[in-house]
């Protein structure tokens, strides 16, 4: 029997996994924009777990508007590295730091 | 009365300097005479109206506010007319002059291309200094007290083309601040103790201000009565030009003639006498501010007087005698005989003013030179004005039947009748300074309208001798003709005198080429001579000299007997039993006349004798005398030219210690403190928390996530453990 224990468990996770990504990957942009994916994938699985714990629909519907945005801003994120790699003929995550003080 | 009377008083003369000011361009100079003349004309009558209501039709006082500017804090500040006798005697006094001198104007000022903005300053003096006298309220007063000294400013800097009178006006302007210092004091403290700034409330609270004291530190305390009224008559020692402060009013002669005339002898130098004879009812209950005011008062008299003995410019001269009289004027206040001080403050006015404009008409006459050294011999060719100058000064010097003598013995008889603490100083004072008056006064009639024509020969060097005399500070010369006295002014006093004293002479190229062209041409030098040689004033200088020659012959014998002996000012004055000396001088009064008499018998009268007889002496009969006499005594000559050191002293001394405070401040408080920390310190200290900081910013999107989260853990960390 899978319990909410086990959803919750299975999103904390995904999750860590993602953040892990986030800033253990110093090589590639593209792999970055996955892991923001996965966060996002993650915060679904426990909407969806709790929809299904408390008999409550709404939660699923929010998945999907969160699906949308999400595919929104992974259609942006891939325009604007693109739109990097001409600029700088790389997506060295170490090569990006104008930002730096 | 009627209020609208009242307050057409001061208003024509503010609308006609409107005029003659804003539309001076669209009225032209006739305008600009006609309009002015008419409005303190029309005053000068309602001012008489207003006198006879008050006097001999027994109206009573008006105290009234006619305008409410604002009410702060339960004080009102208002715009009010208090007329009593004291008031209505004053407002004439000054309407009177002030409308002979716009007459003279006229006459003096025919060439300047400032004709139009002489007359709406003058116009404006004239309201400033009637809002001073009618008001009834400190503000009001305070008021007329600045714009009295704003428009004093503007005339004596008339001519802001010549460094010397902008030099003159800003020290006028600055030691007049250091006297209204003083009185912004006094008044603030009126309104402390009071919460009032009416005269009638502040009157009223004088007896129990007497006990109240204002404690200074745990052991010292003074007075708040003697506080109040010593900074008030502070304010009076800056306007009314008393010892230390007087160094701007012998400067101030750089304006034109009439204002010097009008504002520095007859009017607005009167004004600190005035108010301390309406603030009677504050200084009778002070004997420690009474004294102060003595002993200033009969220092003025005496050592300023004797500075008019070594002064060569005419206009100086009646300048010094001018603060003399003042401090005739103070001492009479400061032994309680307001209504004395008053009295002299009327005859004064008259007299002096003429004197002023029959130096102004001597001036004219001698093409615009001041120096007493070239003229001489003048009464032949100015005879008018030689006949008034000579009833102006007899009427100064005390001479019996005159209307200075009046005013003059009645302040020495109460000074001697006084027992105040420094009485006795104060009577040898002005004692002596009755000698002195009469010296420097036939000194300037004998080297001004006899003796030998100096002028002839002086307009043709006149220039070159001034130039050549300038660097010559050696105390060897003689008391009135030594050359060396050209220096007066320059002497050691820095650069700003000495173009003072060369913007004086400055008229005097015009003349020497005039002349000088006379003698090329060899058979016209005679006649050129003749049209260079002194003539009358015309008619419009003549009138006003003797329209105020009749008031300085009768108007001191017509009046003593009631405005000082009788009861003319009525409540007016206030004086306490103790201190009524004129009560007592009034037991031995028998009339006019009979005083007069009696003044023969006195030794003021004789001193005044012997004054005018030393002056025949050394400068008429035998002027070798006189410089024997400079040699002998070179070191109180030394003294005297430099006027007591005092511009030496305010120069070096006070002005220097300010400078050096201002430039310490602008260093040390503004550049470094300012300036350097605060200002560039905060912004060169977040520069360099900047650049410690920066070093956070690695540039990197991992270290920002990474620090995210853990920012994320510590909050939710704090949410949940908390």
């Amino acid at each position: 029997m899978i319990t909410l224990g086990h959803l919750l468990a299975l999103s904390a996770v995904l999750f860590a996994i993602a953040v892990a990504g986030v800033f253990l990957n110093r090589k590639n942009v593209i792999l970055l924009l996955m892991c923001v994916e996965l966060l996002l994938l993650a915060a679904n699985f426990n909407f969806v777990a709790f929809s299904r714990y408390l008999g409550d629909i709404s939660g699923q519907v929010f998945v999907f508007f969160v699906l949308t945005v999400a595919a929104a801003e992974s259609a942006i994120g891939l325009a604007i590295l693109v739109v990097l790699f001409r600029e700088r003929r790389s997506i060295n995550v170490e090569d990006l730091n104008t930002l730096k003080g | 009365m009627n209020p609208n009377v009242l307050l057409a008083i001061p208003l024509l003369p503010l609308i006609a300097a409107i005029i003659a000011g804003v539309f001076g361009r669209q009225v032209g100079r006739a305008g600009a005479h006609t309009v002015t003349i008419a409005g303190v004309a029309i005053s000068c009558a309602l001012s008489l109206y207003v006198l006879k209501q008050i006097y001999f039709d027994g109206a009573p006082t008006f105290d009234a506010p006619v305008y409410t500017w604002l009410v702060s804090d339960g004080i009102n500040i208002q715009v009010g007319f208090l007329v009593d006798r004291l008031t209505a005697l004053m407002m004439v006094v000054v309407t009177f002059v002030s409308l002979c001198v716009h007459v003279y104007t006229i006459g003096y000022m025919h060439d300047d291309p400032g004709y139009q903005r002489f007359f709406s300053y003058i116009s404006l003096f004239t309201f400033s200094m009637l809002m001073l006298v009618m008001s009834n309220n400190f503000m009001q007063l305070f008021f007329g007290w600045e714009a009295v000294g704003v428009v004093s400013y503007l005339l004596i800097g008339f001519w802001y083309t010549r460094p010397s009178a902008i030099f003159a006006n800003m020290k006028a302007f600055i030691v007049n601040r250091v006297g209204d210092f003083g009185f912004i004091v006094g008044i603030a403290a009126i309104v402390y103790f009071t919460n009032s700034l009416d005269y009638k409330e502040a009157f009223a609270a004088a007896p129990q201000l007497v006990s109240q004291n204002i404690v200074l530190s745990h052991t010292t305390s003074v007075a708040a009565l003697t506080v109040i009224c010593v900074g008030l008559f502070i304010g009076a020692m800056g306007k009314s030009a008393q010892v230390p402060l007087h160094v701007w009013l012998p400067d101030s002669m750089e304006g034109p003639t009439p204002i010097s005339a009008l504002i520095h002898a007859a009017t607005m130098v009167t004004a600190g006498i005035f108010m301390v004879a309406r603030m009677s009812p504050l200084f009778e209950h002070s004997e420690t501010a009474l004294t102060f005011v003595l002993v200033i008062g009969a220092t003025t008299a005496f050592f300023m007087g004797l500075l008019g003995v070594v002064n060569n410019d005419i206009k100086r001269v009646v300048a010094y005698s001018t603060l003399s009289q003042l401090g005739y004027m103070t001492v009479a206040l400061g032994v309680s005989a307001y209504s004395a001080a008053i009295f002299h403050l009327m005859t004064h006015a008259f007299f002096k003013a003429l004197l002023f404009l029959a130096a102004g008409s001597v001036i004219i006459g001698m093409h615009h030179e001041q120096d007493m050294r070239k003229m001489g011999g003048l009464a032949k060719y100015m005879p008018i004005t030689a006949i008034t100058c000579w009833i102006g000064a007899l009427a100064l010097v005390g001479t019996p039947f005159l209307s200075g003598f009046y005013s003059k013995d009645v302040i020495i008889e109460a000074v001697g009748e006084s027992h105040r603490a420094a009485a006795t100083y104060a009577y040898w004072c002005v004692l002596l300074g009755v000698f002195v008056t009469s010296l420097y006064t036939f000194r300037m009639l004998f080297m001004t309208f006899h003796g030998p024509e100096r002028f002839r020969h002086a307009h043709g060097h006149g220039h070159a001798e001034e130039q050549g005399t300038a660097g010559d500070p050696g105390p060897g010369g003689a008391l009135a003709h030594a050359p060396a006295f050209a220096t007066a002014g320059a002497h050691g006093h820095g650069s700003a005198h000495t173009s003072a004293h060369a913007a004086e002479v400055s008229h005097a190229p015009a003349h020497a080429v005039h002349s000088s062209g006379g003698h090329g041409a060899g058979a016209h030098a005679h006649e050129e001579h003749d049209r260079s040689a002194p003539h009358e004033s015309p008619a419009v200088v003549t009138v006003p000299l003797i329209a105020l020659a009749i008031p300085s012959l009768l108007i001191g014998g017509l009046t003593v007997s009631s405005v000082v002996f009788g009861d003319f000012f009525g409540d007016a004055i206030f004086v306490l039993e103790r201190n009524d000396v004129l009560g007592e001088l009034a037991h031995e009064f028998h009339g006019a006349i009979g005083f007069a008499l009696h003044g023969f018998l006195s030794l003021p009268f004789w001193l005044a004798l012997a004054g005018a007889a030393t002056a025949w002496l050394f400068f008429l009969k035998k002027p070798s005398l006189a410089n024997t006499t400079a040699r002998t005594f070179g070191w109180l000559r030394t003294i005297l030219v430099n006027k007591y050191f005092f511009d030496w002293i305010n120069e070096n001394i006070v002005a220097g210690a300010t400078r050096l405070l201002g430039r310490s401040l602008w260093r040390g408080g503004d550049a470094a403190i300012i300036d350097g920390a605060m200002v560039n310190g905060t912004a060169a200290a977040m520069g360099r928390l900047g650049s410690l900081l920066r070093h956070v910013q690695s540039g990197y999107l991992y270290s920002y996530a990474f620090w995210m989260i853990i920012g994320l853990a510590v909050l939710l960390g704090w949410f949940l453990w908390r």
